[in-house]
């Protein structure tokens, strides 16, 4: 069905895709395997006509084609899902899937609604048309962006990480869907960096490792081991024991209530101790942002909350030198992209450098120095501005920063999120070095197997509800996600 | 043919399309000058004339004046992500507070610092009304100081035609004359008020030093670039924007203080007072990128603009707004270049 041979993509020196050939057949699902930066989203910005490749051809059911464009690609039967849902959130559902269609320029909505359901009578619909799509959840969008793909008919259908999103629940559905599809005959491309969800659902695993594809195997030769072995180019090590914690409570948080729009986070109670983790998990949007924004400084919110005995400020600036860390959810809002590496290493503490008025930036960045190798960033120089490093190399900016003053709180939000497995490894041996001293974590994560690996309690929110915590030992996946999706334990 | 993003230029493909862009420019400039029926390259020349002689690098400086204090505090302000376009109307309070002090106080000695003083502090008055309800309400700075120019020109044409109107005038619109210790000491014949060009030049160091070597400037670079990460750092996001938008006020007061004590010498009508030099200087910040010590070179070179514009219009009697068409297609051409620089260019399909 497609084809593609010997793909090369260059942006200036890095090379994104190294003749990469792969191919996937009617009904067949290919995963696509490989860390952040692997090169997979390149391919698929390829196949979709976002880029041009520098090599390379495409063929599709044995002709060769250029994708000039997104338009062009779905003109050939070749329809992306994105990893994020781009609808708009105002409108309604019936009215984000009219923007793949040709219409005239007046129709009614019924015409509308009818035209979509004749479009579609294929596939279960599984949403509403009338409903606004700001009311959907996140896989209830990701629903939308799927009939929005197939609306066009195609015969090649691609998945860009579609589980992020997802409650594990919702996952099982959408691979029933897939399931579905493949039986009709579309040829499916799975991009994923969880080994499960691939060995789940493929029939064929591709895996690609620094833009080149390092191996392709069948689902019946594919083991986990082996597929992390490629991915990573090693064997990756299982996360140390955590030790018990102490006695001493750092955090007391009781009756918390944070308003915002639509549901607030209401009647959130738990206590801290010094050198325990307690994991958060939930579905997007359930409060999690709120929870920790509070904590933080950054949201107003009532109840009472106790930090090592006294009440918590609510100053960020104040909290850090308190001993409260914040890795933030987004890493956008945790680092300057326009400054250097030093700088964002000093951006808690600038005001120590300056103790005659004028920055010592000397100072700043011999400090930055000892901070780069012993986090092991790489980067060209101190100087060097952080947008120019790697997602995983600005998470660990991050760390270094929150972590030098040897805080006694850490609130880390996703820590790991869209970071390759090899510093995934780094930030959790961190956060668990910082335990090991005696802090206390709140981790909130959307991955399961984070939470679980190193937690000494879990909970979920669930609709600005607190469920649980329940000890690490009481809690198995299954279990998470029911707390995720139905707030029960 | 598409465009993609190349975040890493090389100096050699920047400095190229700078160079094709600005001959694109100069291109275009010569249809402007045919259409006119001048010759482009005698154009050119009186273009470039005021490079030619002393004379004519006095008439540059003059106009750099004015745009190296504005722009300096621009650079400022736009780098915080302050979009302060009052800055004309700032020179205009600025020119108000110097002529208040020269024509209504006793003069002495202290009379010159007076008038920069409350011509700085009008000028940082009045931005600093938008810079507040900006702080506190969130109301766009870019509408609220480009409506307040229109209230200090007609403050200003309300004080030469009513209260402050001259005895000694007739009919003009304008105020008497500023007393001698009210007049800024110029280069020999020329127009040129060295003390303001000091001060221009001092202000452009100044913020230089104060936006990279101090913590204020720290802060100020964190807060332009990424609003959520002041906020995250608890940073007092809204006092910083007010100091670096009173700043650019103060600086464009000041411009105004230099204007009517050093050229002028009275209060006149605010199209005279000033050329439009706090919207040249917008351009002027913005060709320096938010660094406060480029505009030591890119105001002279708009100066050169300007003075070049004026030598237009007195040699082959064009408009004299052939500087705004000469100005503005230089800005087009700078802004496609940088724009330009930042992607790559694929032929193939």
């Amino acid at each position: 069905m497609l084809k593609l041979e010997n793909i090369t993509k260059r942006f200036g020196p890095v090379v994104a895709n190294r003749r990469v050939s792969l191919e996937v057949g009617r009904g067949e699902v290919l995963a696509l395997l490989g860390e952040n930066g692997a090169g997979k989203t390149t391919l698929v910005s390829i196949l979709y006509g976002l880029y041009a490749p520098d090599e390379g051809r495409i063929l599709l059911e044995g002709r060769e084609v250029r994708v000039p464009s997104p338009k062009a690609a779905q003109r050939l039967g070749i329809a992306l899902v994105p990893q994020h849902p781009e609808l708009i959130e105002a409108h309604t559902v019936a009215e984000n899937l009219a923007l793949g269609l040709d219409l005239p320029p007046f129709f009614s909505r019924r015409a509308l609604e009818g035209r979509l359901r004749e479009l579609l009578k294929d596939h279960p619909l599984g949403v509403a048309l009338e409903a606004p799509v700001a009311r959907l959840s996140a896989g209830e969008k990701q629903r939308v962006e799927l009939l929005r793909a197939l609306l066009s008919r195609p015969k090649v259908l691609i998945l860009d990480e579609p589980t992020s999103v997802l409650t594990p629940k919702e996952a099982q559905e959408l691979f029933q869907e897939i399931r579905r599809l493949q039986a009709l005959g579309l040829a499916v491309i799975f991009i994923s960096h969880k080994l499960d969800e691939v060995l789940a659902i493929a029939d064929r695993i591709a895996v690609l490792r620094g833009g080149e594809k390092v191996g392709e195997l069948s689902r019946k030769e594919a083991d986990k081991e082996t597929l992390v072995r490629m991915m990573v180019g090693r064997s990756v090590a299982p996360l140390p024991k955590v030790p018990p914690p102490r006695e001493e409570v750092v955090l007391e948080v009781e009756d918390l209530v944070v308003p915002r729009h639509g549901f607030p986070v209401q009647g959130v109670s738990f206590a801290l101790r010094a050198g325990e983790v307690l994991g958060v998990a939930g579905v997007a949007g359930s409060g999690q942002s709120e929870l920790v924004e509070a904590l933080a400084g950054l949201r107003p919110y009532r109840g009472s909350v106790r930090f090592l005995g006294q009440p918590l400020p609510k100053d960020p600036a104040r909290l850090y030198a308190l001993g409260v860390a914040h890795i933030p959810e987004e890493r956008a809002m945790g680092v300057v992209g326009g400054m250097s590496v030093a700088e964002n290493l000093a951006l808690r503490t600038f005001r120590a450098y300056a103790p005659k008025g004028l920055l010592d930036y000397r100072a700043m960045e011999r400090e930055a120095r000892a901070l780069i190798e012993g986090y092991r960033i790489k980067t060209p120089s101190p100087r060097t501005p952080v947008r120019f490093l790697s997602g995983g190399n600005v998470q660990k900016v991050i760390l270094a920063r929150e972590l030098k003053g040897g805080p006694r709180l850490l609130l880390a939000m996703h820590p790991t999120y869209g970071v390759d497995v090899g510093a995934a490894e780094e930030v959790h041996g961190r956060i668990l070095e910082l335990v090991r001293q005696g802090a206390a974590v709140l981790l909130v994560s959307e991955d399961l197997d984070e939470i679980l690996a190193l937690s000494h309690r879990v909970a979920a929110l669930y609709h600005g509800r607190l469920v649980g915590p329940i000890p690490r030992e009481a809690a198995s996946r299954e279990a998470l996600g029911r707390m995720m999706a139905e707030g029960r334990a | 043919m598409r465009l993609e993003l190349d975040p890493n230029p090389t100096p050699a493909k920047i400095l190229g399309l700078y160079a094709l862009f600005l001959g694109l420019a100069l291109l275009l400039l010569g249809g402007v000058f045919l259409a006119y029926g001048v010759s482009p390259l005698r154009a050119y020349a009186l273009l470039l004339s005021p490079l030619g002689d002393t004379l004519g690098l006095a008439e540059v400086a003059r106009r750099t004046i004015p745009l190296l204090l504005i722009g300096a505090g621009l650079s400022l302000a736009f780098r915080v992500g302050f979009f302060n376009i009052g800055a004309e109307g700032q020179l205009l309070l600025g020119a108000v507070g110097a002529a208040y002090v020269a024509l209504f106080l006793p003069p002495g000695p202290w009379t010159l610092p007076l008038m920069f003083l409350l011509g700085g502090a009008l000028g940082a008055l009045w931005v600093g009304l938008a810079a507040w309800l900006r702080v506190r309400f969130g109301a766009s700075e870019i509408l609220t100081t480009l409506m307040q120019n229109y209230l200090a020109y007609y403050l200003v044409v309300y004080l030469v035609a009513g209260p402050w109107k001259g005895q000694f005038v007739f009919g003009f619109l304008y105020t008497d004359r500023f007393p001698q210790e009210a007049q800024l000491p110029r280069l020999g014949d020329t127009l040129v008020h060295w003390p303001t060009l000091l001060l221009g030049v001092g202000a452009a160091l100044l913020l230089q030093v104060l936006l990279f070597r101090t913590p204020l400037g720290f802060a100020w670079r964190i807060l332009g670039e990424n609003p959520a990460a002041a906020r995250y750092l608890g940073l007092k996001g809204g006092r910083l924007l007010l100091v670096a938008a009173l700043v650019s006020g103060f600086l464009a007061g000041l411009a105004g203080v230099g204007e009517v004590a050093g050229i002028h010498l009275r209060l006149l009508e605010p199209a005279q007072i000033s050329l439009g030099y706090g919207f040249t200087a917008i351009l002027a910040a913005w060709l320096a990128r938010g660094r406060p010590l480029l505009v030591l070179l890119t105001a002279p070179l708009l100066g050169v603009i300007l003075a070049g514009g004026d030598a237009l219009k007195l040699s082959l009697s064009m408009p004299f707004r052939v500087v705004d068409v000469v100005a503005g297609l230089f800005l087009l051409a700078l802004i496609g270049a940088e724009a330009l620089s930042r992607h790559r260019l694929i032929w193939r399909r």
